[in-house]
């Protein structure tokens, strides 16, 4: 589903090129939960970035359900964000003109996949159902990751990345929110792609990938 | 009086020098003055627009009941932009008056001018009628030998009436009076026989006053000597009922002198270059300037010797074109009082 | 401390040029306006105050008989022969190519001294002057204007005479004006010699009037100055909502800054101060930028304003520009005080911060229902005000407080507005995409609510002031349509010349209409009085606003008068009141007519009546009905037969050609005024959109995530503008409707004492709101291009950063 071969990556810094990624491959199948951990500017959030199509490696190939999207224009790989890949950022991953409710909804409606019923289901797993009519804004951290998670879920996406979903949360109800997200994630079949620098959270997926220097291990 | 004065008085104005400015070179279709003309009366009496300046000058020294020394001037003249009368206001004779009234410590002034041909202002000979707005000097008899005269300012005027108990007299040669060694002349004669009356009216209110008075009438075309700067002249009556008209005209070569000498019964004995001596015995500051206030003036040929002093040092004439024109005391060798008026004092 | 912290405060313009530019163009822009319509002001009333000066007539009394009629010069001399010191004046206007200009007779021999101009007083050819044919002096431009004309003497350039005034001896101008041995007035010199005869016994015709301290002309332009101060007050106002949002934004950028130097120990006072002292220089920059900038603009408006002042009210106004130091300093001084105004509520806010308050940029990102109902609030407190004063208000100060608290109440309402229409949209929306489209507009509206309120101002102008301007010049050609009947329009050169030309013309037209007139003093003002022949020519055309049904017959039998709407909406009198005539003769009023663009009253009496009255009325000028097919011929045989000058005969189509000449030069500087206003607002929302554009990435990185192009996000946001745009020109539509109508029934009113009827032109408006549409569009055009090209990196340090 997806597959990485050689990928490299590097940009432009005060001192010149800077490499971040020098020849990575790898694989998530569907079901599959992957943890790619690594330290503070290894390249982990870049990776993530490029399987999402959010941006373009600088060699190698990026087959996302068969399909080489490093190849690809602009457009396509904005078709593919909105109808395969389910997104999840460490913050401000929610609309802020949009209300939860609507926030839910969006990804799937642009997908073309809104089913009412199971997002009023994530809704009520998610412990969202009495928040539907409020904004971002309004909302605590670990509040809005629910959404975040939701509205990613809600979209039944066949692939789900996630750069630190609980970064920003504190360890009890990160843990709590974790929880739900794989509970669901496993639920939905989709394959999962999460970086992490916490090797406590990534123990809890399937399959641990370390980046360092560039490489995996 | 001589064409230098106004000339001198209207060079300041630049606005009225243009029309002066042809006055530099000889004249331009006026008329000019020739020796053996002889005038005619009443006829000269009046205007003479042919010629370029011309003017009505009556200076009289007055006492009043408490014998306080005064002096009055009433002076209109005529200039001509052209040799010529025209009807309304295109006629270009162009006429200005001047009256002063002097005490022995202040001076008044006041000047007018006025357009011919609309009959602001002009002087007509049968009867005698001279004019500028309210001014006037008004024959009541035949010729001039009685006159009305008025002026008024903002500060003061006064009403006198003049009868003359002598001739009037021809200057220079029966009329024609030289002015330069180089020949520029004028037509010059003069009243110096009046005997004066009316009233002066002040700030303090009217005061009654009697006195002798002299009119002095003149008229010419002719430029003057370039090189001349200023002049002296004086009319004087002597206690002895004689009476002396002189003038010296200075220049870098030293002074022209000349004048006549009036006897009492109006014989007129007119003397020639260098026979008068003016000298200046005291200076005031006046207007920004020093003037000799006080003279010695000798005239052998008549055995006169005599000091002239102002009864005041500030009689300026503060006109458009100014001057000192003011009363002066006789002692010497003769005693008496007259006017002095003196131009070109820088 | 104090320096390391202004060093770090001004580093923040170092990293925002944009603002730094949007700051003090704003407000340089503002600045310019205000004060480039001031210098228009004051340049006008130093010429009127110099027109007043022309021979001291400022300062010295004056004596005219009463009726306000030409005398006879005996008068003069008589005064002159009893004391009194005065001098003649002799007044009259000559025209030539559609220029009239003022002939000022004097005698420079009795003017007070320094009463003449300086040309004449020095340097000048003094026997010349005096003439003839005399000499007359005038300023440059006016001797270029009058080049050519006929019957005026040789003139001589004079720098320091008002324009459009030739100055001249009394003789030479009674000739040229056909006034010989007539005067109009005497000047009395304030030294008066002592004991002359009292007035009433020399010369009992004349009364003794106090000095002119303003020429009429100054009166009458008040009203139009005070429109120009009220459209460089409104450009100002544009101009101040750039400046705050642009000070606004740079404070709520430096909300970190502010917090950690405040850590640091820099005292709140200090921290403000500093604040405002960058304010300050900020301001006298902008400023002096600002008033060179005015100075620019008032030189090129400059010789329209005076064409109007000119054509309106006959008031001359030099066409160039002399710097003065009030201006200078009223420039910088608004610049200053527009600047604390706009940064006033900012620093407020410092002041009160709390030290520790979150860095986040908030303001601009959340809209506030509070905020929006308090705004909504005042803007109906202030229809209320705009009603009352509408209602209730007389005169054009009433007229201008309506306009202004109307416009004040749209511009602050229109926030609320544009959320509830937007939040309408929202809701019916049905796809995802234009659901977020509409929400994420609403969202945006506080941060672009005072560029949308500028842009509502500068439209709503625009449309008002448009309206007026279509409207008037509408009902000005219709009823120069009515007004000039006649084809043709002779004048004689002297009495004689009249009565031969009024016989020859009879038999070779089909009518000959005296236009005789007086000009004299009626209800304590100077108007023109004209008798109308009992022709049917008038009944048929005259535009008559009210009337009797038999006017025409009362003007004939002389027993009514016309009076024109000026008069009667300005004056205490009404239908059927008695009018009293200079000299003391009364009429009934019986009519009142429409007379555009004449800032005089005026009255019409019939012809016979008018001879009776004043038997010494200038009888040179005709109007000739003809066939226009004939026109030429008998142009032709008048110059052969009359060898009248051109100057004397104008057909129709030449007058209304220069009247409306006159009304577009008149109107060209309102209609400038507005594309620089129209500037400023687009420029207003310009620099807001793109500051937004920065604070806009949070909001769009999400979508952008979510599988929109970056392209087609910028697409949107120029769609969104341009929405904005449109959707405050319909809510600029009404108001500007509503201030035309204040314009016309309560402005004009007031100001020229004309009411005219509104037209509206749709057609007007549909290219305005392209304009409006494409205002919109190019204000968002760069901002959404930066966004188009912007690198994923940019959108990604979104989710990851703190920022």
């Amino acid at each position: 589903m997806l597959e990485l071969c050689d990928i490299e990556k590097s940009y432009i810094g005060g001192t010149g090129r800077v490499p971040v990624l020098r020849g990575v491959s790898l694989r998530v199948g569907p079901g599959e939960t992957v943890a790619l951990t690594g330290e503070s500017g290894s390249g982990k959030s870049t990776l993530l970035h490029l399987c999402a199509g959010l941006d373009l490696p600088d060699a190698g190939a990026l087959c996302l359900q068969g399909r080489d999207i490093s190849q690809t224009d602009d457009s396509t790989r904005a078709r593919l964000r909105r109808g395969t890949v389910g997104l999840v950022f460490q913050q401000f991953n929610l609309i802020p003109s949009l209300d939860v409710a609507a926030n839910l909804a969006f990804q799937a409606r642009l997908a073309g996949r809104h089913d009412p019923a199971w997002q009023a289901t994530l809704a009520v797993r998610l412990g969202l159902d009495g928040l539907l009519d409020r904004y971002p804004e309004q909302l605590s951290g670990g509040q809005q990751q629910r959404v975040a998670i939701g509205r990613t879920l809600a979209a039944k996406p066949a692939l789900i990345l996630a750069d630190e979903p609980t970064g920003n949360l504190d360890e009890e109800t990160g843990d709590a929110v974790l929880e739900l997200m794989l509970a669901l994630v496993a639920e939905t079949g989709a394959g999962l792609l999460m970086v992490t620098h916490s090797p406590r959270l990534a123990a809890r997926l399937g399959r641990r990938a370390h980046l360092k220097g560039g490489r995996l291990d | 009086m001589n064409v230098k004065t106004l000339l001198l008085c209207l060079i300041p104005l630049p606005a009225l020098a243009q029309g002066f400015a042809g006055l530099g070179q000889p004249a331009e279709g006026y008329a000019v003055p020739a020796p053996g003309m002889a005038l005619e009366f009443p006829r000269d009496h009046g205007a003479h627009p042919q010629y370029r300046v011309e003017w009505w000058y009556v200076t009289a020294n007055l006492n009043g009941p408490d014998g306080t020394e005064y002096g009055v001037q009433w002076t209109l003249f005529r200039t001509a932009l052209a040799p010529q009368t025209r009807p309304g206001w295109d006629d270009p004779q162009v006429w200005m008056g001047h009256a002063g009234l002097t005490t022995p410590s202040r001076h008044f002034t006041a000047q007018r001018l006025g357009r011919g041909g609309i009959g602001q202002a002009g002087v007509e000979a049968l009867p005698f009628r001279a004019w500028i707005d309210d001014w006037h000097m008004t024959g009541t008899e035949a010729g001039i030998s009685t006159l009305n005269l008025w002026a008024s300012g903002p500060e003061f005027s006064y009403d006198l009436a003049l009868r003359a108990d002598g001739p009037q007299v021809l200057q220079g040669d029966r009329g024609y009076s030289v002015k330069s060694a180089s020949g520029q002349a004028s037509y010059y004669y003069s009243q110096p026989f009046y005997r004066a009356e009316g009233t002066l009216n002040l700030a303090d209110g009217p005061v009654p006053v009697t006195g002798q008075a002299w009119l002095d009438r003149e008229w010419s075309s002719q430029p003057l000597g370039t090189d001349q700067t200023g002049w002296d002249w004086l009319s004087l009556h002597f206690d002895t009922g004689e009476k002396l008209m002189a003038f010296q005209l200075r220049s870098a070569a030293g002074p022209y002198t000349s004048g006549t000498w009036i006897g009492p019964d109006g014989s007129a004995a007119p003397f020639r270059d260098g026979l008068l001596r003016l000298t200046p015995l005291e200076t005031a500051a006046v207007a920004g300037r020093k003037l000799p206030v006080r003279w010695r003036a000798e005239l052998p040929g008549r055995g006169l010797d005599v000091e002239i002093t102002a009864l005041n040092a500030q009689s300026w004439m503060n006109t458009l074109f100014p001057y000192w024109e003011g009363p002066v005391q006789i002692s010497g060798s003769h005693g008496g009082r007259g006017y002095l008026e003196m131009t070109g004092y820088e | 401390m104090r320096r390391t912290a202004l060093s770090a405060l001004l580093s923040h313009w170092r990293r925002h040029p944009l603002q730094l530019v949007s700051v003090l163009l704003g407000l340089a822009l503002a600045t310019a306006l205000w004060s480039g319509v001031q210098a228009i002001n004051t340049e006008a009333r130093a010429s009127y105050a110099r027109a007043a000066g022309i021979l001291a007539q400022d300062r010295l009394e004056r004596l005219q008989p009463a009726d306000g009629q030409r005398f006879p010069q005996e008068v003069y001399v008589s005064l002159r022969r009893a004391g009194w010191a005065v001098t003649p004046v002799v007044e009259g206007r000559v025209f030539h190519d559609g220029h009239g200009v003022i002939v000022l007779g004097v005698d420079p021999l009795t003017a007070p001294r320094g009463a003449m101009p300086g040309a004449v007083r020095a340097g000048g050819d003094f026997a010349t002057f005096l003439g003839p044919p005399g000499l007359g002096y005038a300023a440059p431009r006016t001797i270029a204007e009058m080049e050519g004309a006929e019957g005026l003497p040789p003139l001589s350039p004079a720098p320091d005479m008002v324009p459009g005034v030739v100055m001249m001896d009394v003789g030479v101008a009674q000739r040229l004006l056909r006034a010989e041995g007539q005067m109009d007035r005497l000047l009395l010199s304030p030294d008066q010699p002592k004991g002359h005869a009292p007035l009433e016994t020399v010369a009992p015709e004349l009364e003794r009037h106090p000095p002119q301290a303003e020429v009429d002309a100054a009166q009458l332009s008040g009203s139009f100055h005070l429109n120009l101060t009220a459209f460089g007050f409104l450009s100002f106002a544009v101009g101040l909502f750039i400046v705050h949002s642009a000070i606004g934004l740079a404070f709520e950028q430096r909300r970190p800054l502010f917090r950690t130097l405040r850590a640091l120990g820099l005292p709140v006072k200090t921290l403000v101060g500093l604040l405002a002292a960058e304010v300050v220089l900020l301001a006298l920059l902008a400023g002096l930028a600002g008033v060179g900038l005015g100075y620019a603009i008032a030189a090129v408006l400059l010789p329209d304003v005076a064409a109007s002042l000119r054509g309106l009210y006959g008031a001359v106004v030099p066409g160039s520009l002399t710097l003065r130091p009030e201006w200078w300093l009223g420039g910088l001084a608004m610049a200053l005080a527009g600047a604390l105004g706009a940064a006033g509520q900012s620093l407020w806010r410092l002041w009160r911060l709390p030290l520790l308050a979150p860095a986040q940029p908030r303001a601009w990102a959340r809209a506030s229902a509070r905020g929006l109902a308090r705004q909504g609030a005042l803007a109906i407190l202030l229809a209320l005000g705009a009603l009352a004063a509408g209602l209730w208000g007389r005169g054009i100060v009433a007229g201008f407080v309506l306009l202004g608290a109307m416009l004040l109440a749209a511009a602050l309402a229109l926030p609320g507005v544009l959320a509830l229409l937007l939040a309408g949209a929202e809701r019916v929306s049905r796809r995802v995409l234009t659901h977020w489209f509409w929400a994420d507009t609403r969202q945006q509206l506080p941060g672009l609510s005072l560029a949308l309120m500028a842009l509502l101002l500068a439209l709503s102008a625009n449309i008002g002031v448009g309206t007026m301007v279509s409207s008037f010049r509408l009902t000005f050609t219709g009823w120069l349509d009515q007004r000039l009947a006649s084809e043709f329009y002779a004048t004689a050169r002297t009495r004689e010349e009249a009565r031969a030309l009024h016989d020859w013309l009879l038999p070779r037209s089909d009518a000959v209409l005296p236009i005789w007139h007086i000009e004299g003093p009626v209800l304590g003002q100077r108007v023109e009085i004209y008798g109308v022949a009992d022709h049917r020519t008038y009944p048929d055309h005259w535009p008559i606003l009210t009337g009797e049904p038999d006017l025409w017959q009362s003007l004939a039998k002389g027993q009514g008068a016309l009076i024109n709407e000026q008069m009667w909406r300005r004056g205490a009198v009404k239908l059927g009141d008695r009018l009293t005539l200079p000299g003391g003769a009364g009429r009934r009023i019986v009519g009142v007519y429409s007379d555009y663009g004449n800032p005089r009253g005026q009255v019409i009496i019939g012809v016979d009546d008018l001879v009776a009255l004043y038997p010494e009325v200038d009888r040179r000028r005709f109007a000739v009905r003809i066939d226009p097919a004939r026109l030429s011929a008998l142009r032709k045989d008048l110059i052969r037969e009359f060898g009248l000058p051109e100057d004397n005969m104008i057909d129709q189509a030449r007058v209304k050609e220069i009247s409306l000449k006159v009304f577009e030069r008149t109107f060209a500087v309102t209609a400038a005024l507005n594309v620089l206003t129209m500037g400023v607002a687009g420029f207003a929302m310009f620099t807001s959109l793109l500051t937004l554009s920065t604070l806009r990435l949070p909001q769009l990185a999400p979508v952008w995530a979510l599988g929109l192009t970056r392209r087609r996000l910028a697409w949107l946001e120029l769609l969104r503008a341009a929405l904005l745009a449109v959707l405050t020109m319909a809510v600029a539509l009404p108001v500007g409707v509503l201030l035309a109508w204040v314009l016309l029934t309560v402005i004009n009113v007031a100001a020229f004492g004309w009411r005219l009827p509104m037209f509206l032109f749709p057609g007007d408006w549909l290219w305005l709101s392209g304009l409006a549409l494409l205002a919109g569009a190019l204000a968002a055009a760069w901002p959404a291009w930066r966004l188009a090209r912007i690198a994923p990196s940019g959108l990604l340090k979104v989710f990851a950063d703190e920022r």
